[in-house]
């Protein structure tokens, strides 16, 4: 077993105590910080640190170790708090996620963020602390050398007495500990036995210093650490920070017993968990979904089979049904992580930017614990972050325009999530300025979409979903590059959701997004054609009918128009986008099933309907690749497979297999050129 | 006892005895690594993709795994594609992929060790020279050795989607 194995454990410890050490930095009160989150905040540092020196990650160690050197400072007063310190945490907390990750792509980080950064802290050390302590900057802690940097550079008199006792170690591990003690300091006096052996130990380290270096050779139970000096100046200790510190273990065990009294108070996220593969849990799911066919196959054995048996089998096989059905949702919620895991990242955001565009505002999250599959959570962030950037530059306006318009000087952002049915409703809510609904119009009609007057407030808000829009007067940094807002309902509509927008003047402004709970089951309708079937997402199916030969209008070449009520729609007939032999071929025997995605409508030939069912979704790339027209696929009842449609591109798949009959040759299908077919729409949109 | 052991040590390396499934497509034998494959399985309930080429039939389920299935007599036209009660689908297991390739027949598992396997000729054998490890022979047989991975992760195959696709 190689260290690199442990890599990807530290990684992702590390992150998570990066996590922490920001929400905990966000929730800190400048002016009257509280102790025990400073601690926690020093320990977090602390523990990367630790890692990183195992690991060898020395720009990592290096940072951390000047961050902690400050942490501590403020931990015991000795460094005021103040905004632009919290701000300069964070930015090394965003520093330190940036390093991490060149670690984790085996990469060095950036060598002049580097030293920038450590100037930065270095600066802030001796502004702040004053001339009474050593320069750290001379102190950057080079691992390798630390201990013997340690014997000839820590002066004797700074020192402080600890006893050591190590408690039942054997003798031959005994010695090896007492050879390292005499790196750390100067050994005075030893004695005792295999069960208790104490070692009184002059040295210029902290207590939880030398437990952490001792955690290379002993557990922690069976070190005891203490004091046995007084407490020592003030000067002393800035000394000892300013010597090197060994590289501490890697885990949180280095505390001594005082610190590990406080714990459990801060340790509120470390619930009884344990960390699983997403793989492993598919795998589970899976295996439920083969449970479930399999149920109801014998089902379909139970119903014919006749005789005294025939009771008790139907009893048993309906027992059978329920606890797979409960197996199934239970598996399903292991997927399930709370909203919490999204929202969590936006108080940050939300600071950063009404700090740079001269805002207050106050940030309220609701429905933290609101469940998403945990795929969605993290192709919600994005559009979010968006949605979010959007109001707090276009939607909340400054507190002197606030106060003029007669509200709080604070404008406040909402972020909630609660569950509706089936699906997830998120909405972000502002109480800024609202959509002006006069720009939106001439913005529209200067870009060549087709608007008008009258049109109603909803569809007016739908405008700004088109690609290229964007109302603000001038790009800012921010937004208003007019990118974004096509791509937010772009990304939230391929992942089965939808948005709409709520604006009212001087009131402010809430998007609402609908997201399905989970991709991992899918309501679908099951439909023929030929000998094939095929499942539609019910999200994207509107209506179905039986076309009237009037209601068909065949235009040039081979397409056919449907009017539904007033729209003409384009219709698509599967069994020729799927080349299906064996098919209904006349429209109006066949069924048509009116379909949206991504905004385009349009009418589905299909043979018959067949039902309504939630199905498992499988992913067909795993084993083969994309499939044109098709989004996944998924187990019918008898075991075999059925594709899933996909709406938005089974129309590409049309539409360039119709081009490639027009032109004779053959350019070859791709989902990603054709999607610009999508831009524009070619009449107005109705949400439904 | 020390040089018995490395002369044992030795003779491994030099006659490395490897088991390969055989099977047939028409009248050839051919032959696969038999660490690439999962498992052997009936041809049944394949759902047909459209728009792919006509040699990969289609998915079919796998213990809730979508399995895409390749039929090599189409694709290299060895023998009639016929199926029947005989006819077997191996599932191999490939860059972390599962593939299931339709055969006419799967005869058994031989050892064979490295002084048995020759290099493969220029001609003589209809799969194209890029895909074929060498030749087995074993008494009065010949076995064409199939690198199967590589045929069925090359372009040709098209079960692999194109980089930047």
């Amino acid at each position: 077993m190689d260290i690199t194995d442990f890599y990807d454990t530290f990684f992702e410890e590390a992150e998570e105590l990066l996590a922490d050490m920001e929400r905990l930095l966000l929730d800190l009160d400048v002016d009257d910080p509280d102790p025990e989150q400073l601690n926690a905040i020093f320990r977090a540092a602390h523990s990367i640190k630790g890692g990183a020196g195992t690991f060898g990650f020395e720009a990592l160690q290096r940072t951390t170790h000047l961050l902690e050197n400050l942490l501590d400072y403020a931990r015991c007063g000795e460094l005021k708090l103040r905004r632009d310190l919290v701000d300069v945490f964070l930015e090394t907390k965003d520093m330190l996620n940036e390093q991490l990750a060149a670690y984790r792509q085996s990469q060095e980080p950036d060598p002049e963020a580097l030293e920038r950064i450590c100037r930065v802290l270095q600066q802030l050390a001796l502004e702040e602390i004053g001339k009474g302590s050593v320069d750290i900057a001379d102190a950057a802690p080079a691992p390798v050398e630390s201990t013997t940097a340690v014997d000839t550079a820590a002066p004797a008199e700074a020192s402080g007495r600890y006893c050591v006792a190590l408690l039942n170690v054997e003798a031959k591990d005994r010695g090896l500990l007492i050879e390292e003690l005499a790196h750390l300091g100067t050994v005075e006096r030893q004695s005792g036995d295999e069960t208790r052996y104490e070692v009184v130990l002059a040295s210029s380290l902290r207590s939880d210093d030398i437990e952490a270096v001792m955690c290379f050779i002993a557990e922690p139970d069976q070190l005891q650490i203490t004091p046995m000096a007084a407490s020592e100046p003030v000067a002393a200790r800035a000394a000892q920070h300013a010597a090197p510190e060994p590289a501490p273990a890697s885990s949180d065990t280095a505390r001594t017993a005082p610190e590990k009294a406080a714990r459990p108070a801060t340790g509120a996220g470390e619930s009884a968990s344990i960390r699983v593969p997403v793989a492993k849990v598919d795998q589970i799911i899976n295996l439920v979904g083969e449970l479930v066919i399999t149920q109801s196959m014998l089902d379909q054995v139970a119903e014919d089979t006749q005789g005294a048996q025939a009771g008790k089998l139907s009893s048993g096989l309906s027992l059978l049904a329920r606890t797979a059905r409960d197996l199934q949702e239970a598996v399903m919620s292991v997927r399930m992580v709370p909203m919490d895991y999204v929202f969590s990242r936006f108080p940050r955001l939300v600071r950063d930017l009404a700090s740079k565009l001269g805002k207050d505002v106050e940030l309220i999250t609701e429905g933290k614990s609101t469940e998403l599959d945990k795929g969605l959570t993290e192709r919600i962030i994005d559009p979010l972050t968006h949605l979010v950037r959007n109001s707090l530059d276009h939607g909340i306006e400054t507190p002197a325009q606030r106060e003029a318009a007669g509200k709080s000087r604070t404008g406040n952002l909402l972020l909630s999530a609660q569950h509706q049915g089936g699906s997830i409703l998120i909405e972000v809510g502002d109480d800024g300025g609202g959509l002006n609904r006069e720009k939106i119009l001439a913005k529209a009609a200067a870009n060549g979409l087709n608007v008008s007057e009258n049109m109603s407030d909803e569809d007016v808000w739908q405008l700004i979903f088109a690609p290229g829009f964007s109302t603000a007067a001038e790009v800012s940094d921010v937004s208003g590059r007019g990118v974004g807002m096509d791509v937010v309902k772009r990304n939230i509509e391929a992942m089965g959701g939808h948005v709409e927008i709520d604006s009212s003047p001087g009131q402010g402004t809430t998007t609402r997004i609908v997201l399905p709970l989970t991709l991992a089951i899918l309501d679908g309708m099951s439909v023929r054609v030929g000998d094939e079937t095929f499942v539609l997402p019910v999200s994207g199916v509107i209506e179905s009918l039986q076309p009237k030969p009037e209601d068909l209008y065949p235009m040039v070449g081979e397409d056919l128009l449907l009017k539904v009520r007033e729209d003409y729609l384009p219709m698509i007939a599967v069994h020729t986008a799927m080349d299906i032999s064996g098919a209904e071929q006349d429209p109006t025997r066949a069924i048509a099933v009116i379909v949206q995605g991504q905004g385009r409508r349009y009418a589905l030939q299909v043979d018959e309907l067949v039902g309504q069912q939630q199905v498992v979704v499988k992913n067909l790339e795993t084993n083969y690749r994309k499939v044109p027209g098709v989004s996944a696929a998924t187990i019918l009842g008898d075991g075999s497979v059925a594709l899933i449609v996909d709406i938005a591109d089974m129309y590409r798949l049309h539409q360039s297999k119709k081009s490639r009959a027009a032109h004779g040759a053959a350019p070859s299908y791709s989902s990603t050129n054709s999607i610009s077919d999508f831009g524009a729409p070619a009449q107005p949109r109705r949400v439904h | 006892m020390n040089q018995v052991n490395a002369s044992a040590k030795k003779t491994r390396i030099e006659v490395r005895d490897r088991e390969f499934l055989v099977f047939s497509l028409g009248e050839e034998e051919y032959a696969i690594d038999i660490l690439k494959v999962q498992e052997i399985r009936g041809y049944d309930n394949v759902t047909r993709i459209a728009n792919a080429p006509e040699f990969i039939k289609g998915v079919t389920n796998l213990r809730g795994v979508i399995v895409p299935i390749v039929d090599l007599r189409i694709k290299f036209r060895l023998s009639k594609a016929i199926y029947d009660g005989q006819t077997v689908v191996i599932v191999v297991n490939i860059a972390g992929r599962v593939v299931g390739i339709v055969v006419d027949r799967v005869s058994d598992v031989m050892t064979l060790n490295d002084e048995q396997i020759k290099p493969a000729p220029e001609f003589g054998v209809n799969l194209p020279l890029d895909y074929i490890s060498g030749l087995g022979s074993l008494d009065k047989r010949m076995l064409v050795l199939v690198d199967i991975e590589k045929l069925l992760t090359s372009q040709e195959m098209a079960l692999v989607a194109e980089a930047g696709e």
